[in-house]
């Protein structure tokens, strides 16, 4: 799993019969301080966050999973919301 | 997911037969601002796009198969939205 920030969202009214009524959020991955690292990306949510919020999310075939047994063709999926994260002796 | 641009299409007559009919789009990778982000993707489209449409693309094999709706198909990219607005921050 990996952590994130949701910065944007992304509406598509023509889309895969699975996706419909899913929430599709953009992340810009983060580093264990916060710091914005790597290339965004847009996933599901499968927990209910919001804009601006930080999270953490699964990649590959498990980000299937929370849908199950749904077919929902997701490759990304929001499984948590951060609350506080403790890395070499900083909390954020 | 990632954002992209139908750029172009392929043929392809001889393929995998649990690709058989699948329709084959070239797509550019965008960031969230629409500007080009990396090298072109061969993606399966099972929403209809067409060339200049912006839209969503899994990249990943289970997912790619389920949105072609054959198991183990050998795939690992589809297009699964057709984008009509990304909105930041």
């Amino acid at each position: 799993m990996l952590l994130a920030r949701v910065i944007g969202s992304v509406w598509a009214t023509v889309k895969d019969p699975g996706l419909v009524a899913q929430k599709l959020l953009i992340l810009q991955p983060l580093t264990p301080d916060r710091r914005p690292v790597g290339e965004t990306l847009v996933a599901l949510d499968a927990v209910g966050v919001g804009m601006g919020e930080d999270v953490f999310y699964v990649k590959g075939r498990e980000a299937t999973y929370p849908f199950l047994p749904g077919h929902v063709p997701a490759d990304a999926a929001i499984v948590g919301r951060v609350d506080t994260i403790e890395s070499g002796g900083t909390s954020t | 997911m990632i954002l992209a641009r139908v750029v172009g299409t392929v043929v392809a007559t001889q393929k995998h037969y649990k690709i058989e009919g699948a329709k084959l789009l070239l797509v550019q990778p965008l960031d969230p601002e629409g500007r080009d982000d990396g090298p072109l993707i061969l993606s399966i489209d099972s929403v209809d796009a067409g060339v200049g449409d912006r839209v969503l693309v899994v990249t990943e094999g289970r997912a790619s198969a389920m949105a072609l709706g054959r198991d183990q198909a050998p795939v690992d990219a589809a297009i699964v939205g057709i984008v009509d607005e990304v909105s930041l921050g």
